[in-house]
């Protein structure tokens, strides 16, 4: 008699191999794989139905990745660096849904600097994930702008520019969720994931995702062994979903910090770093630049704040969404065309 | 061929200036109001022109203003004909010269015999011996309003309206009517300004003695006709249309579309109880930015559009190109003008065509509306958001500055007749067990099926991409799904080729020249034809209103001996692309296309005819 193993389910009878999509094509060892794997498991653990979520993506090496994950939900490969003004389309136009877009550090903070700072100015309810990386990779290894400052690369000679920090860059555009992660760090990418996915406006997880091939030398802060040696998170960070109960431990009192999302879920965070607070935008700010200037590789919850309506809110959408709604009531009626016309004489 | 410039203003015979005895010239003649910028003359301007229309009188107005918001100099130039023109004329008999700063040349632009109205406080006033000039005492008026500062401006260009009506014999309850349209009923402000215009009028009628044959008189040519431009009727025909999404970003001439449409939208689509909104604007960016919301938006199962120009229409090309390869409808409203950069902000032209028949890298072919009259900017709303959603694809309508920003005469609009259509969209309903194929020929017209987000069906979803990929999606990068589905996009564009709005065809059965036109040239073509008419040329008139061309126009242009492609562009870009689709009847299309930033003429357009017939 041969038994066959018993598929576990979520509670809306979907299996892990549901939110998974096709096989990368990614470098092996690449952490962006490691990335998407985590957004599967995030999904099937947050009992997300796939038909709700579009995933999208502007062009490079993270751009390919929502292949990866998610084969049951809507995707769209846009152009690059062009991810955000596709997503507020299509969330304008369907706001019921749950958005997953994933950049890199060039689509983002290159080519596609100005829509990523606009999305998070008005508040597009999505996801928004860079995988960090300091170099492009599709074309053999150019620096990127969030490459170290007097960083040797093989090809790219030294860089003479200091690098960007996209989480200042979103926290000063006014994202009210930002967060900072490491592909060598699932436990910590899932929960931000599970988290952001349900924020009530645009949140940004910077996480870097080393490149095994272009980008991987210890002396490198995006490189595995940097991250892995030097990962500092500032709290240790877990999703409490709003059904479930907090568990009470002891702990020790002030080491604690629960924020409150929009659906009443919270983010449980237990201090690693005894006095940082990340619902105090000029301590974050303050924090990232030290982090910044002594090559701290902080990662965790930097910034959070969960008052700043969405841009759908704020567009006194209705319930339906837009592109549900039937042609009476896109369509005015006959009477209306008349009376505008008589305006006209 | 042929660019040529238009000759210099109109060499009419010897006129004597001051003859009592020269036959009234009676709903028949342009006049141009000189003023500057930013001093509100707009609104004066919009009453001459509206009172006259009121008065059952043909009327045209159009703009040419500056790209400035004070200070400098703008020109109003109406139109009154009896016969119903509406293109631009060459010159203008009638001038109202309140700016100081030009008249100089205003009045040498006059003809002889030309009226000049003038204030009387300038130092120096205006001369030329063969003309009528009328000097008015602004100052005398402005000081009894008591008004101070810009509404001292404001009011004084109502003493031109008086004077005008006065001397062309406009009806004062029609001035009225028009301010009252103006200020939307709001009657202390019709009253103020009203105050002003009669108090003009009366001092014109007892201090100046009327010599030139310049008049208006009552007709019923107007009656049931409205004036409007078609910036607004193509916002008004988009709510109609069904519009959801709109993304943009400023810029002359189409900002004012946008301007409508947030208005019309607001006052149709909003539940006044709840406040809730079934549509959004969103001012982008840039317009890289707008095209990408649009794009996302139709993606997701909208009615997007933007509305833009040239510099704009720039930005869009990458989107457009993967609108057009990944199959999202998209509607792109170009309200064109001419050249790149600023280039002439606030001046007309047919300059885009080329550019956005083909926007996109790589083998790309859009459909362009070509509204010609405002009754089609208003329609082509409803139209362009079909024809984008039935053919998976981005639609450009092609107007211009003249067309949208202008006020024209029309029939009222019409209902639309078709419904909303979606297209080929698969509900999870309509889903086969098996799933679908995105990209797959199942009808053998090119037009694919497709499913919108949130379709509930574990087989709906697909990863939408402009890169390489086969029937079902997939990426590849296999020459022959390259090739399948490029072949599989030309199959789709047959098809529009039978779905676009059909040329407007007008045929003279002893013609043997044919004009082809599109666009805003339309009022001029019709005048040109009708003078080409009465000096022995009869003509046929073939109105392309949409591309890419369908059988008609071949046949149109097999039937006539020799067509004329009349445009406002300096290349003669739709008669390059008319030989691309036609290269075996290249010989037969001739080019007669002109830009300086001004609509253009009938004059200008018969005479290019005439010299090439010889």
């Amino acid at each position: 008699m041969t038994t066959r193993p018993i598929e576990r389910k979520n509670a809306i009878g979907l299996a892990a191999a549901d939110y998974k999509g096709l096989p990368t094509t990614l470098c092996q060892g690449c952490g962006h794989n490691s990335i998407a794997s985590q957004i599967s498991t995030a999904a099937y653990e947050l009992n997300l139905r796939p038909h709700e979520v579009i995933k999208m993506s502007g062009i490079g090496c993270s751009s390919k990745s929502p292949a990866y994950f998610l084969g049951m939900s809507h995707g769209i490969n846009a152009l690059h660096g062009r991810m955000p003004s596709i997503a507020t389309g299509a969330l304008v136009a369907n706001h019921s849904l749950k958005a997953l877009g994933v950049s890199g550090d060039g689509d983002t903070g290159s080519i596609g600097f100005g829509q990523f700072k606009h999305l998070i100015r008005r508040n597009v309810r999505m996801v928004y994930i860079v995988e960090n990386n300091g170099v492009y990779g599709l074309t053999k290894g150019q620096f990127s702008v969030t490459a170290d400052q007097d960083q040797r690369l093989k090809y790219a000679g030294v860089n003479p520019f200091p690098a960007l920090d996209l989480c200042a860059e979103a926290i000063i555009a006014g994202c009210g969720f930002v967060a900072r992660s490491f592909s060598g760090d699932p436990k910590q990418v899932r929960e931000l994931l599970k988290a952001a996915l349900n924020h009530r406006g645009t949140a940004l997880l910077d996480i870097i995702s080393p490149c095994v091939t272009f980008n991987n030398e210890e002396s490198s802060t995006k490189s595995y062994p940097f991250g892995k040696d030097h990962e500092f998170p500032l709290q240790d960070i877990s999703y409490v979903p709003k059904q479930e109960e907090i568990m009470i431990e002891d702990y020790q009192p002030g080491s604690v910090q629960e924020v409150t999302l929009h659906d009443g879920s919270i983010i449980h965070l237990r201090k690693l770093e005894a006095h940082y607070d990340p619902t105090n935008r000029l301590q974050a700010l303050a924090r990232l630049e030290k982090a910044q200037h002594e090559r701290e590789f902080i990662t965790g919850l930097i910034y959070f704040d969960g008052e700043r309506p969405s841009l759908a809110e704020v567009s006194h959408l209705p319930e339906t969404p837009l592109v549900q709604l039937p042609e009476e009531k896109l369509r005015p009626s006959p009477d209306a065309l008349a009376r505008v016309m008589t305006s006209f004489r | 061929m042929s660019v040529s410039a238009p000759e210099s203003p109109l060499a009419v015979e010897e006129a004597s200036a001051r003859s009592a005895d020269r036959p009234p010239v009676i709903n028949d003649f342009s006049m141009v109001v000189a003023t500057a910028n930013g001093t509100g003359s707009q609104t004066a301007n919009l009453t001459l022109l509206r009172a006259i229309f009121k008065m059952g009188i043909p009327v045209n107005g159009k703009n040419i203003f500056p790209s400035n918001i004070e200070g400098l100099p703008t020109w109003y130039h109406i139109r009154v004909s009896k016969d119903g023109y509406t293109a631009r004329r060459h010159t203008s008999e009638v001038l109202v010269a309140f700016n100081e700063a030009t008249v100089a040349q205003d009045i040498k632009d006059l003809p002889p015999g030309g009226v000049c109205i003038y204030p009387s406080d300038w130092r120096t006033p205006p001369g030329r011996a063969d003309v009528i000039t009328y000097a008015i005492p602004l100052n005398q008026f402005v000081r009894k309003t008591e008004l101070k500062g810009k509404y001292r401006d404001y009011i004084a260009n109502m003493v031109y309206v008086g004077a005008v009506a006065q001397l062309l014999g406009i009806d004062m309850e029609k001035i009225k009517e028009a301010l009252s349209f103006h200020f939307k009923g709001r009657q202390k402000l019709v009253d103020q300004n009203y105050g002003v215009v009669e108090m003009a009028y009366e001092w014109t009628a007892a201090n100046i003695v009327k010599t030139d044959p310049y008049r208006v008189a009552p007709m019923n040519e107007t009656a049931g006709l409205m004036l409007i431009d078609g910036n607004e009727a193509a916002a008004l025909g988009s709510v109609f249309g069904g519009v959801t999404v709109a993304a943009w970003y400023p810029i002359t001439p189409s900002t004012s579309l946008i301007d409508y449409l947030g208005k019309y939208l607001h006052d149709l689509r909003r539940d006044p109880e709840t406040g809730q909104q079934n549509y959004v604007i969103v001012q982008a960016e840039d317009e890289l930015a707008a095209i990408g919301m649009v794009v996302g938006a139709g993606w997701a199962g909208a009615r997007a559009m933007t509305s833009t120009s040239g510099p704009g229409l720039s930005l869009m090309a990458e989107f457009a190109g993967l609108a057009y390869y990944a199959e999202v409808p998209a509607v792109i409203w170009d309200v064109q003008r001419v050249g790149p950069a600023t280039g002439l902000p606030t001046r007309t032209s047919q300059g885009d065509i080329s550019f956005a028949y083909t926007l996109g890298h790589g083998d790309t072919k859009h459909i362009l509306l070509l509204p010609g009259t405002v009754g089609e900017c208003f329609d082509f709303g409803t139209t362009a958001f079909n024809l984008a959603e039935e053919l998976q694809t981005p639609v450009f309508v092609m107007t211009d500055l003249d067309l949208g920003m202008n006020n024209w005469m029309t029939p009222p609009f019409h209902y639309p007749t078709e419904p909303i259509k979606r297209g080929k969209v698969l509900t999870a309903e309509q889903l086969n067990p098996h799933g679908f194929a995105r990209y797959r020929d199942v009808d053998g017209d090119g037009i694919p099926y497709r499913t919108l987000p949130g379709t509930e069906h574990p087989l709906a979803a697909y990863f939408t991409r402009g890169s390489g990929h086969n029937e079902l999606a997939q990426y590849s990068e296999k020459a022959a799904d390259w090739y399948n589905n490029m072949a599989r996009l030309a199959r789709k564009f047959e098809t529009a080729r039978q779905l676009v709005p059909a040329p407007a065809i007008e045929e003279v059965k002893s013609a043997e020249v044919g004009i082809i036109a599109y666009g805003s040239t339309l009022p001029a073509i019709e005048e040109a034809r009708d003078r080409l008419q009465a000096a022995g040329l009869p003509t046929s008139f073939l109105r392309l209103r949409a591309l890419p061309i369908n059988g008609e126009v071949r046949d149109f242009v097999e039937r006539h001996d020799r067509i004329y492609v009349v445009e406002m562009n300096r290349d003669g870009q739709m008669r390059q692309i008319l030989v691309s689709e036609m290269p075996d009847l290249a010989t037969k299309l001739h080019s007669i296309s002109y830009l300086d930033g001004l609509p253009l003429t009938a004059r200008w357009v018969a005479e290019a005819i005439q010299k090439v017939e010889g």
